[in-house]
C-alpha cells in the first residue's frame, strides 16, 4: 500500500526569521501596507478634475467599489464617512491574501491567526466605541434587550444577545478569515506535493508518472479558486464590519427615529 | 521524491501515546465531517432561494447577490470552526 507522506504542519506554516522577530508573514504584511498606501498616495497627487487615468483610475475604482457595494448597501448615505476605514481594511486583507498564489511567497499572511485576530479585535473596539459614542449609556440596553422583548424573558434574551454580539462576533470574524485562508493553503500544498510525488515516483512508474497530471489539473483549478476566495473573504470582512458599525449607529431602529 | 514509495505501517497501536494518536486521527476526521453537513445543506438552500429570487425579479439581482454572499459567509463560518477543531485535534 502506498501513501503520501505529508510533512508536519509546522513545516508548511512556520517560517524562519529573516532578522530577529521578523519572518515571511511579517514581510508580507509590511509589503501589503506599503503597496496599499503607495497606490493611494500616488493617486492623490494627480489632478482630480480631469478624467482619471493610470493609477488614479485604479484608486478611484477601489473607492467606488467600497462606496457602492459595501457602504451604500449596509449603512446608506450616512455611512459614507466610514469609507476610508473600510477601504483600508479591504485593501490590507486583500493584499495579505493574494501572496498565497504568487510564486515566490506562496503563503497568505492571513493563514496565521495573528493578523485576522488583531483586525477583528480592532473592528470590535470600533463598533462598541461608536455605539457608546452615538447612543451614550443606553447602548448596552438597546443591544442586549431589543425592543419588544417581554419582561419575563429579559434575563434569557440578555444572556443570548450578549454572547451573540459581544463574544461571538469578533470570534467568528477571526475564524472565518483565518480558516478559509488556512484551508486554501493546505489544499494547495497537498495537491502540489501529490503531483510532484506522482511525477517522480519510482515504483509503478507508467501509471503514477502519467496519472500525476490529474492532481496537477486540480492544483491549477485550486489556484484559480484561491483568487476568488482571497477577494471574497476580504469583501466579506469589510461588509460585515460595515453591518456591525451600521447597527451601532442606529441602534435597533425605532428608538432614535 | 521518496515519499511515495514508503509503505504505510499497519502495526496496531501499542503505547498510550499511539492509542491517543490513533483516536485523535479518527475523531478529527469525524469532527470535520459532521461539522460540514449542516452548512452544506444551509448554503445549498440559500443559494437555491436566491437564484429563484433573481429569476423572479431580474432587476433586484444585484441586491440579492450581495445578500447571498453575506449569508454564505455566515453559514460557512460554522463549517470552518469545525475545520479549526480538526486542525487542533488531528495535526
Amino acid at each position: 500500500m502506498l501513501g503520501l507522506e505529508f510533512p508536519k504542519i509546522n513545516e508548511v506554516l512556520r517560517w524562519q526569521d529573516i532578522f530577529p522577530s521578523f519572518n515571511k508573514i511579517a514581510l508580507i504584511a509590511v509589503l501589503a501596507t506599503i503597496i496599499g498606501s503607495a497606490i493611494f498616495l500616488l493617486a492623490g497627487r494627480k489632478d482630480g478634475s480631469v478624467a482619471p487615468k493610470g493609477i488614479r483610475n485604479l484608486a478611484e475604482i477601489m473607492v467606488e467599489f467600497i462606496e457602492e457595494s459595501v457602504v451604500m448597501q449596509t449603512m446608506g448615505k450616512k455611512g459614507l464617512k466610514w469609507t476610508p476605514f473600510l477601504l483600508s481594511l479591504f485593501v490590507f486583507i486583500y493584499l495579505c491574501n493574494v501572496p498565497g498564489i504568487i510564486p515566490i511567497f506562496q503563503m497568505p499572511a492571513t493563514a496565521r491567526i495573528a493578523i485576522p485576530l488583531f483586525l477583528s479585535v480592532l473592528v470590535w473596539i470600533v463598533f462598541i466605541g461608536t455605539g457608546l459614542k452615538h447612543q451614550k449609556g443606553a447602548y448596552f440596553g438597546h443591544l442586549l434587550w431589543p425592543p419588544g422583548v417581554p419582561v419575563a424573558l429579559k434575563p434569557l434574551v440578555g444572556v443570548i444577545e450578549f454572547f451573540s454580539t459581544i463574544i461571538v462576533r469578533p470570534l467568528s470574524l477571526t475564524v472565518r478569515l483565518f480558516a478559509n485562508m488556512l484551508a486554501g493553503h493546505i489544499l494547495l500544498v497537498t495537491f502540489a506535493l501529490l503531483s510532484e510525488a506522482m511525477f517522480q515516483a519510482e515504483t509503478n512508474q507508467p501509471f503514477l508518472n502519467i496519472g500525476g497530471i490529474l492532481p496537477f489539473f486540480m492544483l491549477v483549478f485550486l489556484t484559480g479558486f484561491e483568487v476568488l476566495v482571497g477577494f471574497l473573504q476580504a469583501y466579506i470582512f469589510a461588509i460585515l464590519t460595515a453591518v456591525y458599525i451600521g447597527t451601532s449607529l442606529e441602534g435597533h431602529g425605532d428608538e432614535a427615529h | 521524491m521518496e515519499a511515495f514509495s514508503r509503505l504505510v505501517g499497519t502495526t496496531p497501536p501499542q503505547t498510550p501515546d499511539d492509542v491517543k494518536a490513533a483516536a485523535a486521527a479518527s475523531s478529527a476526521g469525524f469532527a470535520y465531517g459532521l461539522a460540514a453537513i449542516g452548512p452544506g445543506i444551509g448554503i445549498g438552500y440559500l443559494v437555491g432561494k436566491s437564484v429563484e429570487a433573481m429569476a423572479r425579479q431580474p432587476e433586484a439581482a444585484g441586491m440579492v447577490r450581495t445578500t447571498m454572499f453575506l449569508g454564505i459567509a455566515f453559514t460557512e463560518a460554522l463549517a470552518l470552526i469545525g475545520f479549526v477543531v480538526f486542525i487542533l485535534i488531528g495535526l
